[in-house]
């Protein structure tokens, strides 16, 4: 039972990073329709950044904030000066506009940092905090704090500001956006930008767990598809949900079913997938869009 | 009394295929105009033209400043409302939403808070219905939300797009009387898209006949509502 425990925690843990990237790939889907298969690396990207900063003696939590913004930044200039010249092009082009960029973010990074893997510093204590007998990594009970402090914030600026209000419709109505003075095409900019901020968190928070390298996202974004899918590519709350019921049962899956272990641990978030796409293609969440003729 | 909005030579092409052909005609200040038309005469056409929703060219003046060549965004901005056909709703948010939507681009947010108790005067039902999804809303009331989100941004131009489409002849009937009535309360001028020729006629002060791109009359609306032709044609009898 405590192994039990203490599984499903650290499933909560890497599913929280999940969920993050997830809910990065669910907001870009929503206001443009487009998965961008580059946002796991434009994550890593992030977070070698944040190692630089880190390297010159710049405290944790400053360098935590600064990649933050900068990534934010570096998302919308990536929407500005790349993605719009193509905006109204066929989906297909835009899809290999991100695989372009997944490719360009790994090989920059690689030349910039090498391809030797690295460590990156947590910010939580290395001691394990023991709740009788059950023991948790500081770390992992970290990042699930953190993962949720940031889906609170996102939601109550969804919710309740009027930036929040207007960037829902434009992705959902860019027509009417427009009559109401919205700027639509800057909504998707700021998407665009408030995705690159969350990569740019789920990539500090697994870095500590998977160490840092130009390949570090590549696992990381299949989960993170798979929970989109799990949760359904149209909704925020089941990208979360989705990323923790991928992560815990990853966890659970690699730790009972003794021929999975560790290695096959990736073919679960697959299989999730697959299953998902045969049984419920809009996911646990997902709406069909019915539209009225 | 000097046009608040007066378009010259206007025409507006889709693709290749070009639908307005050099229109004129003006909107004077705190009146209703309307444009009538059968089906396909570019009456939608003309007003996204002069929202710049569509391939556009010619001249579009707004209280004498030239709007033409501006952004939708910025034209909504100067104070003309749109309320497109098909009424434009965000159905998945709430009425509520739908209606700060409106207030968005407005400057000057004094006064917001009155504006909405206003707004529920005018359309009590929104009001009953102002946390419920406006895609659960029924035609009427979804038209009535699409004025009244154009009004919260308190234009001095309302561009209305075939409010009565699809609706019941009662429910056209209110929305009819409360477009009269902002119009003489608020001074809101309005440009009036519309197929029921006669309601049309009857609000406007000022017509305009649409044929295939083209104005083929204009005049004072009871002078129109006279005219055989427009009797036979368009008002049946």
């Amino acid at each position: 039972m405590d192994i039990f425990i203490q599984q499903v925690i650290s499933g909560l843990a890497t599913g929280g990073i999940y969920a993050s990237l997830a809910l990065a790939l669910v907001m870009i889907y929503q206001a443009t329709d487009v998965v961008n298969f580059a946002q796991g690396n434009m994550a890593m990207f992030s977070t070698y950044l944040a190692w630089s900063l880190l390297q010159v003696g710049v405290p944790y939590w400053v360098t935590f904030g600064a990649t933050v913004v900068i990534a934010f930044v570096g998302g919308l200039l990536i929407e500005r000066v790349v993605i719009r010249p193509v905006e109204g092009a066929p989906i297909l082009t835009i899809v290999i506009v991100t695989l372009g960029l997944l490719v360009i973010f790994t090989s920059v990074a690689g030349w910039i940092y090498s391809y030797i893997q690295k460590p990156f510093p947590s910010p939580f204590p290395e001691k394990p905090i023991k709740i009788g007998n059950i023991v948790f990594g500081a770390h992992d009970l970290g990042a699930i704090g953190i993962t949720l402090i940031v889906l609170l914030l996102l939601f109550l600026f969804f919710r309740y500001t009027t930036l929040g209000l207007a960037m829902r419709a434009a992705a959902q109505n860019p027509v009417s956006s427009r009559l109401c003075g919205i700027r639509v095409s800057w909504m998707l900019g700021l998407g665009w930008g408030l995705a690159a901020a969350f990569g740019a968190i789920a990539g500090m928070m697994v870095a500590p767990v998977v160490f840092l390298d130009p390949n570090m996202m590549g696992g990381i974004q299949i989960y993170a598809f798979a929970a989109a899918t799990v949760g359904g590519f149209t909704s925020p709350l089941g990208a979360v949900v989705g990323g923790f019921l991928v992560g815990v049962t990853e966890n659970l899956v690699g730790t009972y079913v003794s021929f999975i272990g560790t290695e096959l641990k990736l073919t679960v978030a697959l299989a999730m997938i697959i299953i998902v796409l045969l049984v419920r293609p809009t996911g646990l969440f997902g709406r069909t869009t019915v539209r009225r003729v | 009394m000097p046009a608040l909005l007066e378009a010259q030579d206007l025409e507006a092409q889709y693709g290749a295929t070009k639908v307005l052909h050099g229109l004129s005609f003006a909107v004077e200040t705190g009146g209703i105009t309307t444009i009538l038309g059968a089906n396909g005469a570019g009456k939608t056409t003309t007003l996204r033209a002069v929202c710049r929703m569509v391939r556009t060219s010619g001249q579009v003046r707004f209280d004498g400043q030239r709007i033409d060549g501006k952004t939708t965004e910025d034209i909504v901005r100067l104070g003309i409302a749109h309320t497109p056909e098909g009424r434009g709703t965000f159905v998945d948010l709430t009425v509520e939403e739908n209606l700060r939507l409106g207030a968005y681009a407005r400057r000057d947010k004094s006064g917001l808070a009155g504006d909405y108790e206003k707004i529920y005067e005018y359309f009590p039902v929104l009001a009953q219905r102002r946390r419920q999804q406006a895609g659960t809303l029924s035609g009427g009331e979804q038209q009535m939300l699409a004025v009244a989100r154009g009004l919260m941004s308190r234009p001095r131009l309302l561009l209305l797009d075939e409010p009565s489409l699809g609706l019941a002849p009662l429910v056209v009937r209110e929305i009819f009387r409360i477009v009269r009535t902002i119009n003489q309360e608020e001074g809101v001028s309005v440009l009036l898209v519309e197929q029921n020729a006669a309601m049309a006629l009857d609000l406007a002060d000022h017509a305009y006949l649409l044929e295939t791109g083209r104005v083929v009359m204009s005049g004072p609306a009871g002078d129109l509502m006279k005219d055989d032709a427009i009797r036979r044609s368009y008002l049946g009898y």
